[in-house]
């Protein structure tokens, strides 16, 4: 199984670590994330306003360079972008015609985009999945949190039920963790109103915490960056342990069997093999 | 109450996200979904209302549309199909590009915001109290 | 070429605001044959029609045009006048000047040549007028109502009561429908079952009804008058003659099966009656739960049965039969709220529908009446009410309001109160919608005097905590977001129409709307009329209502049903279409698109060079065919003509619009 791969700006800064461990447990997997030779950063947001479309250039180039193929992604937020703007261009012929003249590139961007939970379900299985795990989580109590970005609009993100969705709490189970779900696994974290309005974030995640917490959960697993720092950062300090936050692919890789300096070798060989390349 | 249904607000605000205030029939489950109402001077469903009545000066004044966090909840239980989280980006927009300044930017981030914050939350952050 | 007479219609201003109605009787002057114009203001007036009349005679008229509104509306009125001055009805045309004109133009300039063009495409049509007389059709007198619910036991009471045959064909094993799982009737709360029963009783006992149960119609054919119907009746593999209804079976039987009738709250056996008060009493075999179907031994019934009623090898039997009327009164269903995953439904025992919730007030139902939370067992002391769940919701529900949703959330508080004195209620709703008599006081006496709490604004999402379900909402009145920790919530579910109801709209021959409630007539005339003459519609098969609705239009039904039954003959379609056989080239494609099942092929004899040739041509049953026309668009020799609307008679309107202007 062989995809192209977008990182996108946070998993290449703060967020590291979900690339090292995904590209660790994807190599376990036989999964094979090839890199886009070219990538800039994906905008973050998708553009609400439909005149934006300056804005849909970095997406739609990237969508561009996947040449039909399937394309993945392991944070939210770029998932996100990319299968928004994918949406539109496949809906509003006027936006493509604009974006695609500005860019002075044919658009062949139809192929499948996917967040790397889909991959693990759709095209790997999670029964498969299942089978390859070497050492499971077991007796951990691991609760997931989807946030936003990965559920809706579900119309257009089509990734799983937007109100009681099942594809993490799947994984888990398909890596033998105890998995309790909390009620507001699907609640917004505050996303970027932690940087303006850090009260409201505050507010969000003690509810998310909370709820987690009230279920028993010891930890809890995202797969966007900006969740996994609100739920690190805005958490009330209430003199409690504070609940863990993973990254679903550092469970993953864990469970894979892979140790800190294996996957320390596979990101310097990473490191290596793309300074080769240019 | 100075109801004029002439706004230059609405109308831009309607043409660019596709969003008509009128299908909205207030049943408010946009205010019971969201999840940032606590901040909220306006609560989701009254912004629409302002907006049907055509309130434009008191939209300005609202903390409302810098406080949503475009999670789309709203948008993913509104029972009229009305999409508030584009609207509520087009309130931001036409404030923003009517030069009433940015809401934030660079400079006001602390040495350890910027150290701690990912990437993705300073670059959203940015793109959306920014023109 | 005919004498015609055109008469045109001002219809107040609808038409003569801007139709110039002096111009087009000047201009109806010059068309060929026409030898008589005048206009009137109301020509569907006495007056109007008397002015006809008189010039028919006066003028020895042979051919009668008249530009009004659209024949649906007075082309019967015209006709009965042209008839009554002597004139055969089929020679009078209706050019619709007003529907097709006046109302679709604003401007007298560009109304006033089009409404010439259309009055001189119905002359040309009218001087190929020919003479026609519609058949006359026997009347079966015996009446078919689909649905025993409370629409059809009381169509099928009033149509026996005015002493005619009627059979009721029902899909359960017993009548009583939706009605008879309530536990109270809003707005007076008598007991459901108390007013209902006795209906039922007296149904099965009227010598003019025939209880079908446990049945289903599987195909109709025919017209008004005479419709053959296909009934399947399941076998129930008990014999109903033989069985006491003694009950020893379900009590003996070990095997269990989800209950319908208990909106699947608790098991019933194998064997059952699907409640106590079940019309007919006589139980039936799930066969798909049973034992001895599934496994084959057990037979634990049959062994018990004092009567040996059980009959293991029955086979479903059909039964055939001619109907004069039919009534479709087929009911609802409750929508799942499972696929609003914010409320939860389905995820937690302690969220219920208004169909659920209703079952645990009554005291044969799953909680013995008993009104606590089936997750602990335990009367709930908050109960939240959330209106409007897949109703007034174009993104993932029903545009429509399902109209009876405010009343019973109100009656459900109410009863509440009176079972667990000390639960409170809250009601989220968009609006209170209590239209009826004695409705609005009713809700206001919850509000004022059971103590709801309503709260204006919707419920965003239920999250499960420990005991209690978190209710997250917003009173918009206050502006305020409201956190309430529920006992236990109650989803006021859309009344949708029965998920196969176009598929019986399909056996029937009626049609539904978009969201498949049988469509009636006219919404305003014709409430209970369907567009296929004989058979009518009742209940909430139609749109979602209320009881005392539902028994009003099913005795308005039956009243349409008595009034076919009560003539001997009807008068049938005279405009109905005729094969040209030396044309026909006996391809059939007009069979295949016949919806009447009116056309068939027959073998001709016909000379060919001395000798006789055997050809198989298309041949019109005029009884069965209704002059739908579709035979006529389908024939590739031309050779179908349909009569009054026959290919020349279209050909002439075509060339009197386009030829001259």
């Amino acid at each position: 199984m062989r995809y192209h791969y977008f990182p996108g700006c946070t998993l290449k800064g703060q967020a590291k670590n979900m690339e090292n461990t995904t590209m660790a447990a994807a190599a376990a997997l036989g999964i094979e994330l090839v890199e886009l030779e070219e990538w800039q950063c994906c905008g973050a947001v998708y553009p609400l306003y439909e005149d934006e479309l300056i804005t849909l250039l970095s997406p739609v180039r990237t969508l561009a360079a996947a040449k039909g193929e399937p394309l993945v992604s392991l944070c939210a937020a770029c998932h996100h972008v990319l299968k928004r703007a994918q949406e539109l261009m496949q809906r509003n012929e006027e936006a493509r015609k604009k974006v695609t003249d500005y860019l002075e590139v044919e658009y062949t961007g139809e192929g499948r985009v996917l967040h790397f939970l889909e991959v693990l379900r759709d095209d790997l299985g999670f029964d498969k999945l299942a089978d390859m795990v070497k050492k499971p989580l077991e007796g951990r109590k691991v609760a997931a949190y989807y946030g936003c970005l990965l559920l809706r609009p579900s119309k257009v993100m089509q990734f799983d039920d937007p109100e009681n969705p099942t594809i993490m709490e799947d994984m888990l189970k398909a890596i033998g963790a105890d998995v309790v779900k909390s009620p507001y696994r699907t609640e917004c974290c505050g996303a970027y109103l932690s940087v303006t309005e850090e009260a409201v974030a505050r507010d969000t995640v003690s509810r998310i915490i909370d709820s987690a917490r009230s279920v028993g959960a010891e930890a809890l697993i995202t797969a966007c960056p900006l969740c996994r720092y609100n739920l690190e950062n805005c958490a009330a300090e209430d003199g409690k342990e504070p609940l863990k936050i993973y990254y679903f692919s550092e469970l993953l890789a864990e469970a894979m069997g892979l140790q800190f300096d294996q996957l320390m070798s596979a990101a310097l060989e990473r490191r290596r093999s793309s300074n080769g390349n240019k | 109450m100075a109801t004029s249904n002439k706004s230059r607000l609405v109308d831009e605000m309607k043409m660019q996200s596709g969003q008509d205030p009128n299908n909205c029939y207030q049943c408010a489950k946009c205010s019971a979904a969201c999840p940032v109402t606590a901040a909220m001077d306006l609560l989701p469903h009254q912004v629409i209302r302002y907006l049907q009545l055509g309130l434009e000066e008191d939209l300005a004044k609202s903390k409302t549309p810098w406080i949503c966090a475009s999670c789309f909840t709203c948008a993913a239980r509104c029972p009229r199909d009305l999409d508030l989280a584009r609207m509520m980006e087009g309130i931001r927009l036409v404030m923003l590009r009517r030069r009433e300044g940015n809401k934030f930017g660079p400079a006001d981030l602390t040495p350890e915001q910027l150290e701690k914050l990912p990437q993705q939350a300073l670059v959203s952050g940015f793109r959306k109290y920014n023109k | 070429m005919p004498r015609t007479g055109v008469f045109i219609c001002h219809c107040g201003t609808n038409i003569a605001g801007t139709v110039d109605i002096e111009k087009a009787v000047e201009a109806s002057r010059n068309f060929p044959g026409v030898v008589h114009a005048d206009d009137y203001r109301y020509l569907c007036s006495e007056m109007g029609q008397d002015l006809i009349k008189k010039a028919i005679e006066d003028n020895k008229l042979e051919r009668v045009v008249v530009g009004t509104c659209s024949p649906r509306m007075h082309e019967g009125t015209f006709r009965k006048a042209a008839a009554e001055a002597g004139l055969n009805p089929y020679l009078l045309e209706v050019a619709n000047i007003r529907e097709h004109c006046s109302w679709v133009h604003k401007d007298i300039e560009e109304g006033t040549p089009k409404a010439i063009a259309l009055l001189r495409a119905a002359v040309a049509k009218a001087v190929l007028n020919e003479s026609l007389d519609a058949p006359e059709l026997e009347v079966e007198k015996r009446a078919l109502v689909i649905g025993g619910g409370i629409a059809g036991i009381q169509a099928a009471i009033d149509i026996a009561e005015a002493g005619y045959e009627v059979d009721v064909v029902e899909r359960e094993p017993s009548i009583g429908g939706r009605m008879a799982q309530l536990e109270k009737t809003f707005p007076t709360l008598d007991c459901s079952a108390c007013i209902l029963t006795p209906k039922m009783v007296e149904a099965a006992q009227h010598p003019n009804i025939n209880l079908i149960t446990y049945s289903e119609v599987e195909e109709v054919k025919g017209f008004v008058g005479q419709f053959d119907v296909k009934i399947r009746q399941k076998a129930r593999s008990v014999d109903p003659v033989k069985c006491t209804g003694c009950g020893v079976c379900y009590e003996k039987c070990p095997a269990k099966a989800s209950s319908e009738f208990e909106m699947g709250l608790s098991k019933r056996k194998a064997i059952y009656v699907p409640f106590p008060q079940a019309v007919p009493n006589v139980p039936v075999i799930d066969r798909d739960a049973c034992l001895y179907f599934r496994k084959g031994r057990c037979q634990i019934c049959e062994k018990e049965c004092p009567p040996q009623a059980i009959v293991y090898d029955q086979k479903d039997e059909f039964i055939e039969r001619r109907y004069g009327t039919i009534i479709v009164a087929t009911g609802f269903d409750q929508m799942s709220p499972s696929q609003y995953g914010e409320y939860g439904y389905g995820q937690h025992p302690d969220i219920l529908t208004g169909l659920e919730f209703e079952r645990l007030f009554n005291a044969s139902g799953p909680t013995g009446g008993k009104v606590v939370r089936l997750s602990d067992g335990k009367p709930p002391k908050k109960v939240v009410f959330v209106q409007c769940v897949g109703s007034r919701d174009k993104a993932r529900g029903m545009n429509y309001c399902s109209k009876i949703c405010c009343m019973y959330t109100a009656k459900q508080a109410v009863l509440l109160k009176e079972k667990v004195p000390d639960a409170k209620s809250y009601v989220f709703y968009i609006d209170v919608r209590t239209a009826g008599k004695g409705y609005e006081e009713f809700q206001r006496r919850a509000a004022e005097e059971y103590d709801v709490a309503y709260l204006r604004g919707q419920v965003g999402k239920i999250f499960p905590e420990g005991d209690h379900l978190v209710v997250h909402g917003v009173d918009s009145l206050s502006g305020k977001i409201i956190e309430i920790k529920a006992d236990m919530v109650v989803l006021a579910a859309a009344s949708i129409a029965r998920a196969d109801a176009p598929d019986l709209g399909r056996i029937v021959g009626i049609n539904s709307d978009s969201y498949h409630f049988f469509n009636e007539a006219h919404p305003k005339l014709k409430p209970v009329e369907t567009h296929t003459a004989g058979i009518f519609i009742a209940g909430a098969c139609q749109a979602p209502k209320d009881i005392p609705d539902t028994v009003a239009q099913a005795s308005a039904a039956a009243v349409k049903a008595v009034g076919l039954l009560s003539k001997d003959f009807l008068k049938g379609e005279a405009c109905t279409a005729e094969v040209n056989q030396a044309e026909c080239s006996g391809c059939m494609y007009c069979e295949a698109v016949c919806p009447y099942s009116a056309i068939n092929p027959v073998e001709i004899e016909e000379r060919y060079h001395g000798g006789t040739l055997k050809r198989t041509v298309a041949e019109v049953n005029p009884a069965l065919c209704q002059g739908c026309g579709s035979c006529t668009v389908i024939c590739r020799s031309g050779s179908v003509n349909l009569k009054g609307f026959s290919n020349e008679q279209i050909l002439a309107e075509v060339d009197a619009i386009c030829l001259q202007r």
